[in-house]
């Protein structure tokens, strides 16, 4: 609601001295600002006026920092419809509560202005859930690590909460049952040290011996073998995983060699 | 003004309409200019800040809270010159976009009394130690969003910066609060006084484990995820709690969505011997639990209970719930400020009429039954300067009648009730020391029925006459007998 718009310019009389006191004139919004005894700037002859922040029913209001009607205008200006709805709703009302039921109806119509929560405070409130809506796809909340499994070849993707397992294998077993097999790295959860790496035959027999392979993308957004890593390193990395078929994995296993040749 | 007092050094306005040209004029003539507070206005932009901040030298206070500012760019706070460093109160929390990080981290850390830091969301968490250690003086902070990819190394940095603040007593902020960043501020919850967190979207355990910290905590505003449970550990906790505001964070939706009822009030004022004020929304509420509560709290003096449903019955026995709140008026000596909801006949007014002598302001919505309701505040409430009334069926009698009683009250707004047209004009011919304005969408009031009831109403006392500058839709009523249409 514009009323600043439709405010009908009032100059009292002032005596200007060359500045431009008009555009500086304190320009009522809507009735109910404070009372002249509250003024302390003197305003005796200039009228002041509320802004389109608009004073209403403050029942949730401090001297002024919850408002009861806020910029939605609800209360002061809704349209000759909501109007004619606001009173509607009220009958609907009266009728229920005549029975003393407080209404549970199916669709649930809002009273105009009610429950009295200031406009800030419902702005705040309503980009909280959109944040949240946008997050959901993403989400990284404390208590869970969702990640996305894309499967080549698979109609659609899936999720899971990488803050269920403990282990690689735990992984893989799960992931399992959501899709058909696959192949992970052997190394285990203690990835660089130890001598328990892949060999080249060994590799090549998991590569070729199934038909997938399971990759991760990482931060930096590069495609890495699943498993070389300590699981913990792992699962603060992982933005998503892709169980990739292994004839595109062939370029994953010339640098899986290399980094087991450079370990051995 | 700028003429009459050119020494003028602070000005606070509230619901108003202010220009950027104002903000300049201010900004130019006032030399020694030391405190702007801007309360829920709007009309300027970050172009007025940027005046503001580039010639007031000896500027101590900026606050805007709650504005409306049409944000065009976060540039303006590095117009305050390198050489100002007297600022000790800044509150931009209401500001939507990005101010411009290093030079906020300038002017904090060159500002040595700087006591009050409020921030807004735009201002990302892992900037917020840097700012901490600039100011570890700070008294009061509002944070910005409280979130941020989970990392030890911020979450450390942010925990130690807390804990170098020692005189940190206020807390606020915690937009979008991610809870395995609350314990960063464990370090200093037990010399928290005050703390709000009800923009925190966070569960009740969270919530839980950080007030129960907070020993020394006097006031405390959240939202209702801390349901009955987190309520009970409130008031285990926190003995000197004086003021407990629980906001909804569902307010339209159609069922509960956490368990949060009367036993949560109930064991806080069981709990906390000097709780005094209280805002609460709620889904339920019951006589028995209003007497309870009016028996162990009679220091009670602000008591505002919004239950969600309007006319809503005492759930267990289903009668209206006149009882409670009349136990609240009635051992609650002091109350100065009373909301009410619920299902309500006259009688609850019979009982505020006799009992609240101290009464100051009262806000009541969708109760009584008739004009004696109106009746028995108006006559009873000794002390009464504020009320608002919205959608009760109070009408011309109790108005009329009580004409005189409005020139020793502050205000009176009526909306959606049943008072008519021409007991507004009555009114306004009879008392020429008020202002009787009405307020109307549909048109001047004059083109319908002199019986027919006016949708907003508001009465207030003036010495001043009636004002020149009101928007087509509002009237006064005036001795002559004619209405003056602005």
């Amino acid at each position: 609601m514009e009323t600043t718009e439709k405010i009908p310019q009032k100059t009292t009389t002032s005596s200007s001295g060359g500045l431009n006191l008009k555009a500086t004139e304190l320009r009522l919004g809507l009735p109910g600002s404070e009372s002249p005894e509250r003024d302390e700037h003197g305003g005796g002859g200039v009228k002041k006026g509320s802004g389109g922040a608009k004073r209403g029913f403050c029942f949730s209001s401090d001297g002024g920092s919850e408002m009861g009607i806020g910029k939605d205008g609800a209360l002061f200006s809704p349209p000759p419809r909501e109007r004619e709805q606001a009173s509607v709703i009220k009958e609907k009302k009266l009728i229920h509560n005549q029975n003393h039921i407080s209404s549970a109806s199916a669709v649930k119509e809002q009273v105009v202005g009610w429950p009295p929560i200031r406009s800030f405070r419902k702005n705040s409130m309503a980009t909280t859930q959109k944040n949240d809506d946008i997050d959901a796809s993403e989400a990284k909340c404390s208590n869970c690590l969702y990640v996305k499994v894309s499967m080549d070849g698979a109609p659609f993707l899936r999720k899971v909460d990488l803050k269920n397992f403990a282990t690689y294998k735990d992984l893989s077993s799960a992931l399992n049952s959501m899709f058909t097999c696959f192949t992970i790295s052997q190394c285990g959860t203690h990835g660089v040290s130890g001598r328990d790496k892949l060999s080249e035959s060994k590799l090549m027999d998991l590569l070729y011996g199934s038909e997938y392979v399971l990759t991760y993308e990482d931060k930096d957004g590069d495609w890495m073998l699943v498993g070389d890593v300590p699981w913990e390193m792992f699962t603060n990395s992982c933005k998503r995983l892709r169980i990739m078929k292994s004839s595109e994995a062939i370029g994953l296993a010339p640098r899986a060699m290399e980094k087991c040749k450079s370990r051995n | 003004m700028a003429g009459a007092y050119p020494w003028l050094e602070e000005i606070r306005l509230k619901r108003m309409v202010v220009s950027d040209e104002s903000l300049e004029i201010i900004a130019k003539s006032f030399k020694n200019f030391k405190v702007l507070v801007l309360s829920s206005c709007e009309g300027f932009t970050t172009e007025g800040l940027a005046a503001i901040a580039a010639n007031c030298r000896n500027l101590r206070e900026l606050d805007l809270r709650e504005s409306e500012v049409e944000d065009l760019s976060g540039r303006w706070l590095s117009d305050f010159p390198d050489s100002y460093t007297s600022l000790e109160s800044l509150n931009i929390s209401c500001l939507g976009n990005e101010v411009n990080l290093l030079a906020l981290e300038r002017l904090v850390s060159r500002c040595p009394n700087l006591k009050t830091l409020r921030l807004n969301r735009a201002v990302p968490l892992d900037r917020l130690p840097n700012l901490l250690r600039g100011a570890p003086q700070l008294a009061e902070l509002g944070t910005g969003a409280y979130t941020s990819e989970m990392r030890p190394d911020v979450f450390s940095n942010l925990a130690e910066a807390f804990a170098g603040c020692k005189q940190l007593k206020t807390l606020s902020g915690f937009w979008d609060a991610l809870p395995s960043y609350l314990p960063a501020v464990y370090p200093i919850c037990s010399q928290l006084t005050s703390l709000n967190l009800s923009y925190a979207t966070v569960q009740s355990p969270d919530l839980i484990k950080l007030v129960s910290l907070c020993e020394k905590l006097q006031k405390l505003w959240v939202l209702d995820y801390i349901e009955d449970d987190g309520l009970e550990i409130l008031a285990a906790s926190c003995k000197d709690l004086r003021e407990l505001r629980v906001f909804p964070s569902d307010p339209f939706g159609l069922e509960p969505n956490v368990a949060l009822t009367e036993q949560g009030l109930v064991s806080v004022s069981e709990g906390c011997p000097k709780l005094q004020s209280v805002l609460y929304f709620c889904r339920q509420m019951s006589n028995a639990a209003l007497n309870t509560i009016a028996r162990n709290r009679p220091n009670m003096t602000r008591f505002r209970l919004c239950i969600i449903e309007p006319r809503s019955p005492d759930y267990l026995t289903l009668q209206p719930l006149d009882d409670g709140f009349g136990a609240i008026v009635e051992h609650c000596k002091d109350l100065r400020r009373l909301s009410l909801s619920g299902l309500l006949t006259d009688r609850v007014f019979e009982y505020i009429g006799t009992y609240g002598k101290k009464l100051e302001m009262l806000s009541v919505a969708f109760a009584g039954d008739s004009d004696l309701g109106l009746h028995h505040v108006l006559s009873g409430c000794d002390n009464l300067r504020k009320l608002e009334i919205r959608d009760c069926p109070f009408g011309d009698k109790a108005l009329l009648a009580n004409a005189a009683k409005l020139e020793t009250m502050r205000s009176l707004w009526m909306s959606s009730c049943s008072v008519s047209f021409g007991a507004c004009k009555v009114l306004g011919q009879k008392m020429p020391r008020l202002n009787v304005e009405v307020m109307d969408e549909s048109g001047p009031p004059d083109s319908r029925p002199e019986s027919s009831p006016v949708e907003k109403l508001y009465v207030y006392r003036t010495v001043a006459g009636p004002r020149l500058d009101m928007p087509g839709f509002v009237w006064t009523m005036d001795d002559d007998s004619a209405l003056r249409i602005s």
